[in-house]
């Protein structure tokens, strides 16, 4: 079974890196799709994400007493990232399922809708993120080299991210409630990692400081959160993303080569 | 060189009905120890092709015929790369191009232009590759400045023309075709003859299913005839249609 699925997941994906154009054209067709014949297009998400940055921003924090100048930021980018990580995972979810039609008829790889489906939430992703270096702006925060960093960091958060689509996709293919559950863990996860709430807020017992060092998406987002907010991420948070990646996989890959002709009888 | 073996080839489809299908009653399944056993598991299973074997070289030119459900979709699916057979071995070497579904991937909001493009992708052409092309699609398809709106102002026989003029502009080593494509208006099937006997004659391999007499005894030199999954007949054009059609 070992290596057999492995060299299969590899083949795979391989050919489907190498088809890469037809991903992004599909991809950025479904954008296009979404928005035809409206004006802003696209740029309504950018809108659409302001408006709620500011308005939790207000509200939020009055109640949690924080200075606007360093919870705005910390806001907009979290929400931002957030937005991407769980689109990304709950369409994820349907990866495979939603394109029944042409995997029943031409015989692309399979990583193929995969890709597609990342690219589409990478695009979306860049008409939100114009919101945060406005949002920046407006609070004169400083330029410096650090916020290179995390695009390292995205790069490792977009690793994690592709093995977790693909395992998920496979998973729900043949078990359909499964979409159901990821969206509910993904509600959860959304108040359980600090992205409304400040982890300085937090009282510093030992059962908080769990809370963000066992959560995985907590380490992924700040990789990339925290250099645009001019912090470096802990050692930790890149130890536990590659680490998070290798295994991931490792095990995604086995796991795919061994179901992958199941996948088409599946659907 | 192409060339496809079968080789005691077996499909089953699961039907998951909602005792598997969803993941919560499998762990409750689990938990309460009940349900153990094969067979157990409530799931109806169609077995759509069995036993199947033959072997295709360069210069075949085979029909597949048989009544409805007898599995020659099915076999057209397999041997397009779609399903991997549930047993049983089967060897395809030679690019595949299949004219069974000419309007997959169509997007009916944008123009045929574009369309010629995401169909080409579809295709495995790169964007260069089409664009040397387009000019001789879009003459074939006769749509002229049609082919800059949106896919939704054309008529059903439009769509179907450019549908056609971009899915043939592959030349496969391995073609497959469910029924001969009649594609447009009377002075359109002209031109479509011509193509498709252009596409069969450079194919090195042409699996086409059919039920017209006429079709299978003019474009093939060897006929599969299909019933219930199994393969009940196969040879040569003459034989099998006398025994299939009757006469």
């Amino acid at each position: 079974m070992c290596l057999k699925s492995l060299k299969i997941s590899y083949t795979d994906i391989s050919n489907s890196l190498k088809q890469f154009h037809l991903a992004a054209l599909l991809g950025w067709q479904d954008v296009r799709q979404r928005y035809r014949r409206s004006v802003l297009g696209p740029f309504w998400l950018t809108v659409s994400m302001g408006v709620m940055i500011g308005t939790i921003g207000i509200v939020f924090g009055q109640i949690f007493q924080s200075p606007m100048q360093d919870f705005l930021p910390f806001l907009s980018i979290g929400l931002v990232l957030w937005n991407f990580i769980s689109n990304t995972l709950t369409e994820g979810c349907v990866g495979f399922i939603s394109s029944e039609a042409i995997i029943k008829q031409l015989p692309i790889p399979l990583f193929i809708h995969i890709l597609r489906l990342i690219w589409r939430n990478i695009i979306i992703m860049t008409h939100n993120i114009v919101i945060f270096p406005i949002v920046l702006i407006i609070y004169h925060k400083e330029i410096s080299w650090i916020p290179l960093i995390s695009i390292p960091g995205f790069f490792l958060l977009l690793l994690n991210l592709i093995w977790m689509v693909l395992f998920l996709s496979v998973l729900c293919a043949r078990y359909r409630d499964l979409p159901q559950i990821v969206t509910s863990l993904l509600l959860v996860m959304f108040y359980l990692t600090p992205i409304m709430w400040m982890p300085s807020l937090l009282p510093q017992q030992n059962t908080n400081v769990k809370l963000l060092i066992l959560n995985p998406f907590f380490h992924l987002m700040e990789i990339v959160k925290a250099p645009l907010l001019g912090n470096l991420p802990s050692i930790l948070n890149w130890k536990v993303s590659i680490m998070l990646g290798v295994f991931g996989w490792l095990v995604t890959m086995f796991m795919y080569g061994h179901y992958k002709r199941r996948i088409a009888y599946w659907l | 060189m192409a060339s496809i073996v079968f080789d005691n080839v077996l499909v089953d489809f699961p039907i998951y009905n909602s005792n598997t299908r969803s993941l919560k009653n499998k762990l409750i399944q689990v938990a309460t120890g009940g349900q153990l056993g094969s067979d157990k598991h409530g799931r109806v299973v169609v077995r759509a092709l069995e036993n199947i074997s033959f072997q295709l070289k360069d210069g075949d030119r085979v029909g597949l015929l048989g009544h409805n459900g007898a599995g020659k979709s099915t076999l057209l699916r397999l041997l397009g790369g779609v399903y991997e057979p549930t047993f049983g071995k089967s060897t395809i070497i030679g690019k595949i191009g299949s004219l069974i579904d000419i309007s997959l991937g169509i997007d009916p909001e944008t123009t045929g232009r574009d369309n010629i493009y995401i169909r080409g992708a579809l295709l495995g052409l790169t964007r260069s590759q089409v664009k040397v092309k387009i000019d001789e699609i879009i003459d074939f398809s006769e749509l002229g400045d049609f082919v800059d709106m949106p896919l939704r102002t054309y008529s059903t026989g439009m769509h179907m023309r450019l549908a056609f003029s971009v899915s043939t502009i592959i030349r496969p080593e391995i073609l497959l075709m469910d029924e001969w494509l009649s594609v447009g208006d009377e002075s359109f099937q002209h031109k479509v003859e011509n193509r498709l006997n252009d596409l069969v004659s450079s194919a090195k391999i042409l699996v086409i299913a059919s039920h017209s007499k006429e079709l299978l005894l003019k474009t093939c030199n060897r006929l599969i005839w299909l019933e219930h999954g199994r393969i009940k007949m196969d040879g040569t054009p003459e034989t099998i249609s006398s025994a299939y059609f009757g006469h």
